[in-house]
């Protein structure tokens, strides 16, 4: 044991003469410093003097998804706005995202925003919510049912119709045959854009499923299927992070496809300036985190409500080179 | 000699270490020997359901599928040999890349330093892992699901307090980040084909493994603590301290996952990783290595890793219907785990 103690003693003495190092092995280039002297101001304040509500959110998310901390930003940054105690959780089991919801209803706040990507796992827990006086936005996932279960608004993407503009875009571009990426099995709103770009292209369009939380294994099978098909001329991955490994896996295969990409982030933005992916399909969701919290307040201040019952869309949104310059300053501060 | 052969029956009145064995009785002796027959059975199926298959180009790609998963399998099999399991293993490979990019960001250093940081705390972990294990005396089993469940926290957590996003920031403009990519993402033409240098850190890794086994002291004080912990003990065996540098080893191997991860996309998902560690327990499985300790090989996990990624980008090869995709995967696997299992009976009958 004496040993094991001092063994840990001298890896915590080496790692302290590391960290000192550190301060004389500097880059020059890049890293935080070069952040700070770009920082963006985008913190605000409350420009209303209406009293402290609570909003609280209940989302479908992993842990760990740049999309929903998206999301989340642009919530948070309106509720600022709004004089709003804004509160976050997520569960990707559906019964657990119902207690969430449930536990928002104990709390009694004064708003809720919720998304249906499970809706029979919701329906009951928003009739309470709804029962209770709360006024309900659904967010993202869920246009079909939002109305039924007695949602005030839907803001969200319509998967179908992203992925048909998908579909048009390929036909824009003269594409025959093209790959979707699907990285989570089972998704319904992933096999709805697939089904739609599906339908509005001219060409064929295959799936290939992929295990999303194992990065070389998704380029590895991306990179399989390119060298069995060499006809397959463009490749659309259904979320930013994938659009990376597919380039490296058309580079590794020597396939000309080109790469394009639902959502957006940092690398998603320089790659799209650099030419190595064709275009992005943005659903903006910061606007659907802030216009939710917006929406919420505008109802309980004025009784405003937005859509007729309709979905209010985000997106999509398709952007290529010549829009990626302009958002790339936002991309890095996370907001796009 | 071999020191994988399964315990003799007490009752022999020969000592039978001494008895002689042809080299084939020897060669159906070693643990491995059913991976291999079923790797080869799945190499064949494979070349006639796809055409593209055999390809260079496509084995290629295997390969690096396979070795991307082979690296840690060979700890995580010694590891199983010795008796135990890491369920952290695979999220470590993740926090070993989160330290290496977010240390290098945030303190603008070049990105060497971070990378040796990610080496100092990732064997702290696995230190940390086999010093609860010795200590606790709890199974494998609890502490290391513990460590597991704390560092998909910790990833999480960290990620978002220090970059405020869920993803590190891209380090690809700092210095010594080619120098770093060349080590652990870089890739090597020959001819038409493209080979990526994680085939040749896990074929370093399973030579070192197996010659560590077969050829070092260590490598009897493994099989010593996963055939019987308190034998060994008895005997002399640093029980403790073998058991600590098996994690150490999966640790090891976990960084340079993780630095190969990093160097080849330059942003690290925090999410990522959780569910991999079974994977490579699997392909320890496949491979020869007993879930009770005590037997297996590293070559077996390499071979065991190779019938995964065959498998698994096979299927791609194939063009099989994709709705179907996990259900081929999980029963190629069972099919090649049985019939690993039967050619060992079968060697073991003929003894």
């Amino acid at each position: 044991m004496a040993r094991a103690r001092t063994g840990v003693r001298a890896l915590g003495a080496v790692l302290a003469a590391v960290l000192g190092a550190s301060l004389a092995g500097c880059s020059s280039t890049g890293g935080k410093r070069a952040e700070d002297a770009r920082k963006a101001q985008a913190a605000g304040r409350s420009a209303v003097t209406t009293p402290r509500w609570t909003f609280a959110m209940v989302t479908h998310s992993g842990d760990g998804d740049t999309f929903w901390d998206i999301v989340q930003r642009g919530a948070e940054q309106a509720a600022v706005k709004d004089n709003i105690k804004f509160l976050y959780s997520h569960s990707d089991e559906g019964q657990q995202q119902a207690q969430l919801v449930q536990a928002a209803i104990d709390k009694k706040v004064n708003g809720l925003i919720v998304t249906l990507a499970k809706p029979d796992a919701m329906k009951a827990v928003i009739a309470k919510a709804t029962g209770a006086g709360i006024p309900v936005i659904t967010v993202n996932s869920g246009s079909e049912q939002s109305k039924a279960y007695g949602a005030l608004t839907h803001i969200g993407q319509d998967e179908t119709i992203a992925g048909e503009a998908v579909g048009d875009e390929l036909d824009k571009r003269g594409r025959k045959k093209a790959l979707c990426v699907l990285h989570e099995q089972g998704n319904v709103g992933h096999e709805q854009r697939c089904d739609g770009a599906k339908k509005a292209f001219d060409g064929e369009m295959q799936n290939l499923y992929v295990d999303g939380t194992n990065m070389p294994d998704v380029q590895a099978s991306i990179e399989a299927k390119l060298q069995t098909d060499a006809s397959i001329d463009s490749v659309v991955t259904l979320g930013a992070p994938f659009a990376d490994a597919a380039v490296q896996a058309k580079k590794s295969a020597e396939s000309k496809a080109e790469i394009d990409t639902f959502d957006l982030n940092p690398k998603v933005a320089t790659a799209l300036q650099a030419g190595t992916l064709g275009f992005a399909v943005d659903q903006q969701p910061y606007l659907q985190g802030y216009q939710a919290v917006d929406l919420l307040w505008l109802y309980k201040y004025n009784a405003d409500v937005l859509g007729g019952g309709r979905p209010v869309l985000t997106g999509p949104q398709i952007i290529t080179e010549k829009d990626a310059a302009e958002l790339e300053e936002y991309t890095d501060r996370g907001t796009r | 000699m071999s020191a994988t052969a399964p315990p003799a029956a007490p009752d022999r009145t020969t000592d039978e270490r001494l008895l002689r064995t042809s080299p084939l009785r020897k060669l159906l002796g070693r643990p491995e020997l059913g991976s291999v027959v079923g790797a080869a059975a799945v190499f064949i199926f494979f070349s006639i359901v796809a055409d593209s298959f055999l390809r260079a180009s496509s084995l290629s790609t295997v390969l690096y599928a396979a070795s991307t998963l082979g690296i840690m399998a060979v700890p995580v099999a010694l590891l199983m040999i010795g008796g135990e399991f890491d369920l952290s293993a695979g999220v470590l490979v993740t926090t070993s890349a989160l330290i290496s990019s977010m240390f290098s960001y945030q303190m603008t250093a070049n990105v060497w330093v971070g990378v040796l940081v990610s080496l100092l705390v990732t064997l702290a972990v696995g230190v940390f892992n086999g010093f609860m294990l010795t200590r606790t005396k709890l199974p494998s089993f609890i502490i290391t699901l513990g460590t597991f469940l704390m560092l998909t926290g910790l990833n999480l957590g960290f990620t978002k307090l220090i970059s405020g996003t869920v993803s590190t920031k891209s380090i690809a403009d700092m210095e010594g980040f080619e120098s770093a990519k060349k080590i652990f993402a870089s890739e090597h033409t020959f001819g038409d084909v493209t080979l990526k240098v994680t085939i040749l850190w896990w074929f370093a890794l399973v030579a070192l493994a197996t010659w560590i086994l077969l050829r070092t002291r260590f490598g009897n004080w493994i099989f010593a603590v996963g055939g019987g912990a308190d034998a060994a003990r008895a005997v002399g065996v640093p029980v403790n301290r073998t058991r600590i540098g098996l994690y150490m080893g999966v640790a090891f191997a976990a960084w340079v996952s993780g630095q190969h991860l990093l160097f080849s996309f330059d942003v690290v998902q925090s999410g990522e990783g959780v569910g991999n560690e079974l994977t490579y327990i699997i392909a320890a499985v496949i491979g020869g290595c007993l879930i009770t300790g005590g037997y297996g090989s590293a070559i077996g996990s390499a071979v065991g890793a190779f019938i995964f990624g065959m498998t698994s980008k096979g299927i791609v090869y194939a063009e099989w219907n994709p709705d179907w995709f996990k259900f081929f995967l999980g029963a190629m696997l069972l099919l090649a785990t049985l019939l690993n299992a039967w050619v060992r009976k079968r060697a073991e009958a003929s003894k």
